[in-house]
């Protein structure tokens, strides 16, 4: 597939600047987001406070002034502007491999923890089995995190199991609860509010606050879920999660 | 050496300049709502721009200094007491141990800073003091503060004193806040509103809503459409970015704003706006119009100009003040 070089640069105040590559949502588009990302991190430019992937999107927040002290005379945002330009060329001569880890998440589909999966089976016409093997067979892509701390955008789900968002969000989503909504799949970090359809739990605990690293998720990484019952679910929730 | 909450107030949280660095990880920066009032505040006392302050809304607390201490408050006017006699915001206080602060009306603002010199004891989480409730970390065990809880001074900078003395400067923060003209850098998807909607953004008067919080205000205000219906992917958003909701009505985002957001991103409050944003009670009335994003840049240095030299100006006179003492 060739590659767009489109692609737009727009302030999102006075202090930060997203590059867009053009809206779309597939997984190419985001590997250069995540290129970006790392460029970026790599570079550790000067007053630089925040670096947001998103699923097609890169925004820089920067302190204005440190900004200024390296612009050489032109204001912060046309330097970032001139910067991220001059990124997206240096991009298009690198060879886009993932940069992601691998990563597997035990879920139980037991519809007690899973409080959507009978309506929603029964709106797609599929069997239970036959819809926890099209969530688990394939593996998904980290395109984001965002909504929530720790909360990873997940695509893309398989076309039969596409599932709309609540119409009515509930006021209490448990922590662990995998929801899908639209072709998008992801795990609730901690109890919250949501509208997605919850369609299974994870003994996991995705957002720990305690951890130095509190995010099990990073932006690029790839996931695949693991089936477990009912009895493990608790077993494994039992124990503190290892991961960090 | 501290203060103990004699009476808790609706939101109290101890808050600093926020925590950056983790908003790819969904982790919004949080911070104090008024940037203005939490930097002067901490520097009518000598402490740095980022110290954790106590944020207060209305009703605000009771607040019994059990130790002498020197402070500031910066922000709302709640009619704020000690121990019966008034006191004036921007100013610094040297207030005697067993004084009560107490906030007797709710005049003007909406949110009131209190700076101790030296500055409280609060839990870090992840660089920053700041209270982040969503995930109960940071400030006073990462929760609104409740009666009965104590604060920690982080050291006594001040001799035991007997009686209230107000010190003799007050900081002027007037070029810091602004009418109910707000100054906005147009977003990506500003173009996606209908002509109608395009003059009704800078033309209209909105009002703060009800459901107003330290994550972001509803605006009422007449309904905006799009010229098309069409869904955005998620892309960053940040404090001052003005949403169009589905419903047509539309949304401003505050500190502790989402990381990441997909409803139309119609402008940017430029940030020297903030200070007046954050003293926006609900019910304000406010009106936007357009600013390019070089001269919002030129504005913001500006300020940050401003208020440089109104710290250097501050801490000049404290060495002043203690060293003739």
């Amino acid at each position: 597939m060739e590659l767009t070089n489109s692609y737009l640069i727009y302030p999102v105040s006075d202090h930060a600047i997203t590059l867009d590559f053009g809206q779309e949502m597939n997984a190419q588009t985001n590997q250069r987001i995540m290129l970006l990302f790392q460029l970026l991190q790599e570079k550790n430019i000067a007053g630089i406070k925040d670096i947001i992937p998103a699923y097609s999107s890169i925004c820089l927040v920067y302190d204005c002034k440190l900004v200024l002290k390296i612009a050489g005379g032109i204001s912060a945002y046309a330097f970032l502007k001139g910067l991220l330009d001059a990124l997206v060329i240096e991009l298009s001569n690198k060879i886009s491999s993932n940069t992601g880890r691998n990563l597997k998440l035990p879920v139980c589909y037991d519809p007690i923890l899973a409080p959507d999966l009978m309506p929603l089976i029964e709106t797609l016409q599929l069997g239970i089995e036959e819809f926890i093997a099209l969530h688990t067979n394939t593996s998904y892509r980290v395109y984001m995190i965002g909504f929530l701390p720790g909360f990873a955008y997940m695509g893309t789900v398989n076309k039969k199991i596409i599932s709309p968002r609540k119409q009515n969000p509930r006021n209490i989503v448990p922590a662990g609860s995998v929801g899908i909504a639209g072709a998008q799949t992801g795990i609730y970090p901690i109890d919250c509010p949501g509208g997605w359809q919850l369609i299974g739990r994870t003994p996991i605990q995705i957002f720990d606050a305690n951890k130095k690293q509190p995010s099990f998720f990073m932006p690029g990484d790839t996931v695949c879920f693991e089936p477990i019952g009912i009895d493990q679910f608790y077993e494994m929730q039992k124990q503190p999660s290892k991961w960090d | 050496m501290g203060l103990s909450i004699l009476k808790a107030g609706i939101a109290d949280t101890l808050q600093d300049q926020g925590r950056y660095g983790f908003q790819h990880l969904g982790i919004p920066p949080g911070g104090a709502m008024d940037p203005v009032a939490i930097l002067v505040s901490n520097a009518l006392v000598g402490n740095q721009a980022n110290e954790a302050v106590l944020e207060m809304h209305f009703p605000a607390p009771v607040l019994l200094f059990k130790s002498s201490a020197l402070i500031a408050l910066a922000g709302a006017d709640f009619g704020a007491e000690i121990d019966g006699v008034s006191v004036e915001l921007n100013q610094p206080l040297l207030v005697p141990q067993n004084s009560t602060l107490r906030f007797t009306k709710n005049k003007s603002g909406a949110r009131v800073y209190l700076s101790v010199a030296g500055g409280f004891v609060a839990e870090e989480w992840l660089g920053s003091f700041g209270t982040m409730l969503l995930v109960q970390k940071g400030g006073f065990n990462g929760r609104n503060l409740a009666t009965n809880d104590s604060l920690l001074f982080k050291k006594n900078r001040v001799e035991k004193i007997e009686s209230l003395i107000a010190l003799p400067w007050r900081a002027s923060l007037a070029e810091f806040y602004f009418g109910n003209c707000i100054q906005c850098i147009a977003g990506a998807e500003a173009t996606a509103l209908n002509e109608e909607a395009t003059t009704n953004f800078t033309q209209a008067v909105f009002s703060v809503g009800i459901q107003s919080n330290r994550m972001g205000y509803r605006l009422n205000g007449p309904n905006l459409n799009t010229i098309t219906q069409k869904e955005y992917l998620s892309t960053a958003v940040d404090f001052g970015t003005i949403q169009l909701l589905p419903s047509g009505q539309l949304i401003l985002l505050m500190a502790d704003h989402q990381t990441t957001g997909g409803y139309p991103k119609i402008a940017h409050v430029s940030s020297t706006y903030f200070a007046t944003l954050a003293q926006s009670p609900i019910g304000k009335q406010l009106q936007f119009e357009w600013i390019d994003i070089a001269t919002a840049e030129k504005k913001l240095i500006e300020q940050q100009q401003n208020l440089q030299q109104l710290q250097n100006a501050c801490n000049f006179r404290l060495q002043e003040y203690f060293s003739n003492d």
